[in-house]
């Protein structure tokens, strides 16, 4: 893995204004700026035409051309907000003679999780939870595991507010060794679990993330009891309150599904109990009734496929 | 396709060689035998990655067929799994270009295929990957230098494990150290399919100030078996993923 840095930085920082063209099919991409980068490329959003779209690029084959055989595969599947539509794939001959692959994407225009909640506060907790159980719900059907679910792999959009997940360079075939995790997510780092690509393995990651929106700094794992220490982090949350005991079973690895996380998720959210609390840790009203909203939307789009 | 074993050496160290034969050299023999040399050099938080003694932990990657990588200890654990399942994939991708040659002539590779059907062929080396059987064999630097560095190692071990055991295939670890006493390595852990139970049995800090990473890689590639060796340098009855050389 000798790197030279000169050329992994070209690649990082793409001026705008460079047009990307593919190597084999020859359409043209114009950079507009720089979206984000990770471990495997860099993102930019571009200009094709007069459509806008997010393109990943990256010196990595191996890895680009996996993450985009998951998202020809996640087309096939029903309900289909499950990543960014796929667009073009192709390689760049760049200017300084290397060959980068380089994919085209939906654009999923959209603010960070830490942002959204530090603008909009704790009540949208459940809906969020909902969106992506829902997601994975449908992702675990399919025979795939998400793998490296983490806040930095998430957006949230607006009108209505929805949780989209944008890097599938994770997603595994169930019973398969994960291809792509975090530490801070993973249970097999919380000694809390293996790294073998199984519902559960999404649902511990899940609730770290919904932990995580409390811990910005996070916070380093003890070298023994470790369930218990998650436990305490979960409840001096006041916030999480409502939903601790489902967050606490989603750590332990007790459900072995997103549907069973999510029925007892809802009935939390619709609870009258919680509803009526008027102090923090309460659920609102309004979110109630997008959750319901979402929950006949979901309804109706699997209906049409 | 039959099912072969991958083996390769994880050479764990903080610095130069200072005696014996050129641990390069050595690497290259390793390689010629089909077993994959990565090597992890382990930074202090002093040192620069353009140092001196670290230069040595790219050329015997280079010539053993294998990862290199530096890196700060708190990072450890994530790029030992990460070099090697790279290192296995860089093996099983070379044999399946190899196939390919045969198939598409001589010049072709990877890189030619149309991005759009690359998919199959790194979907096959992704299979290969997951269910392929993988010998490693752990060779730790002791000298005192590593001293604040082991408990780390101990911890990116465990962890590597939990890695490779979620796969289908079946895997096989040793752990050495060296320099050892009198000899050039000391076995600390025999061949077994786990290493979570590695506390108890965890190397000392050899003083000295010798570190003979030649001699200490000549005597791991010993540690795979006379059969196995015999075996693969023969290119004979397992095919395929035993051969070396691509
Ligand atoms: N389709 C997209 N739309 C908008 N932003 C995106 C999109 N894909 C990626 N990004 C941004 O780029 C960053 C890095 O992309 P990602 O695919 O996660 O790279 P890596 O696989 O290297 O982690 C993301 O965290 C996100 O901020
Ligand atoms: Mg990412």
């Amino acid at each position: 893995m000798a790197m030279n840095r000169d050329w992994k930085k070209q690649v990082t920082s793409i001026p705008p204004g460079t047009l990307i063209q593919g190597k084999f099919k020859g359409n043209n991409y114009m950079m507009k700026r720089k979206l984000g980068e990770g471990a495997i490329g860099t993102v930019y959003l571009c200009q094709h035409g007069n459509q806008t779209a997010a393109l990943k690029i990256s010196e990595k084959q191996t890895s680009m051309t996996l993450e985009v055989n998951v998202l020809k595969a996640l087309k096939q599947v029903r309900g289909n907000l499950l990543g960014p539509a796929l667009l073009d794939v192709d390689d760049w001959l760049a200017p300084n003679g290397r060959t980068y692959t380089f994919y085209v994407m939906e654009y999923v225009q959209g603010e960070s999780v830490q942002q959204f909640f530090r603008k909009n506060g704790a009540s949208w907790l459940g809906l969020f939870m909902v969106q992506l159980l829902e997601d994975l719900e449908k992702l675990h059907e399919a025979g795939w595991v998400f793998g490296d679910l983490k806040t930095d792999n998430l957006l949230i959009s607006q009108a209505p507010p929805r949780i989209r997940w944008i890097d599938v360079g994770g997603v595994t075939q169930i019973g398969r060794a994960i291809k792509e995790y975090t530490e801070f997510y993973d249970r097999g780092y919380w000694g809390l679990g293996s790294r073998r690509a199984e519902p559960s393995y999404d649902l511990f990651a899940l609730a770290i993330i919904f932990l995580e929106i409390f811990y910005p700094q996070r916070f380093s794992r003890p070298e023994t009891r470790r369930a218990s220490f998650l436990f305490k982090r979960i409840d001096r949350v006041k916030a999480l309150q409502p939903y601790a005991p489902v967050l606490k079973k989603a750590i332990t690895g007790t459900y072995t599904s997103s549907n069973q996380m999510k029925r007892e998720v809802k009935q939390i959210i619709f609870s009258r109990k919680n509803q009526s609390k008027r102090e923090t840790g309460k659920i609102g009203l309004l979110e109630a009734m997008w959750i319901f909203l979402f929950s006949i939307l979901s309804i109706l789009t699997s209906l049409c496929f | 396709m039959k099912k072969g074993t991958l083996r390769q050496i994880l050479l764990l160290t903080d610095g130069c060689s200072n005696q014996g034969e050129d641990p390069a050299a050595t690497a290259a023999l390793a390689f010629e035998q089909g077993i994959a040399v990565n090597v992890i050099g382990i930074l202090d938080h002093d040192e620069s990655e353009e140092s001196h003694g670290l230069t040595e932990v790219e050329e015997i990657a280079l010539s053993g067929g294998g990862v290199s990588q530096l890196v700060y200890s708190e990072a450890l654990s994530q790029t030992v799994q990460m070099v090697t399942k790279q290192a296995m994939n860089e093996t099983l991708q070379g044999f399946v270009n190899q196939e390919l040659k045969q198939i598409l002539g001589k010049d072709q590779s990877l890189e030619d295929i149309e991005p759009e059907k690359r998919g199959e062929i790194v979907e096959v080396v992704e299979e290969l990957g997951e269910t392929t059987d993988l010998e490693v064999l752990i060779l730790l630097d002791t000298s005192a230098s590593m001293h604040h560095k082991l408990q780390m190692v101990k911890a990116a071990l465990i962890d590597l494990s939990i890695s490779l055991n979620a796969r289908t295939g079946k895997n096989r670890f040793a752990i050495y150290s060296f320099p050892g006493k009198r000899k050039n390595i000391q076995k600390v852990l025999d061949w077994t399919p786990k290493l979570d139970s590695i506390s108890s049995v965890f190397p000392k800090i050899t003083s000295g100030g010798i570190t003979p990473t030649g001699p200490a890689l000549r005597e791991a590639i010993y540690q795979f078996g006379k059969k196995s060796l015999l075996r693969s340098f023969r290119h004979g009855d397992e095919p395929g993923l035993e051969e070396t050389g691509y």
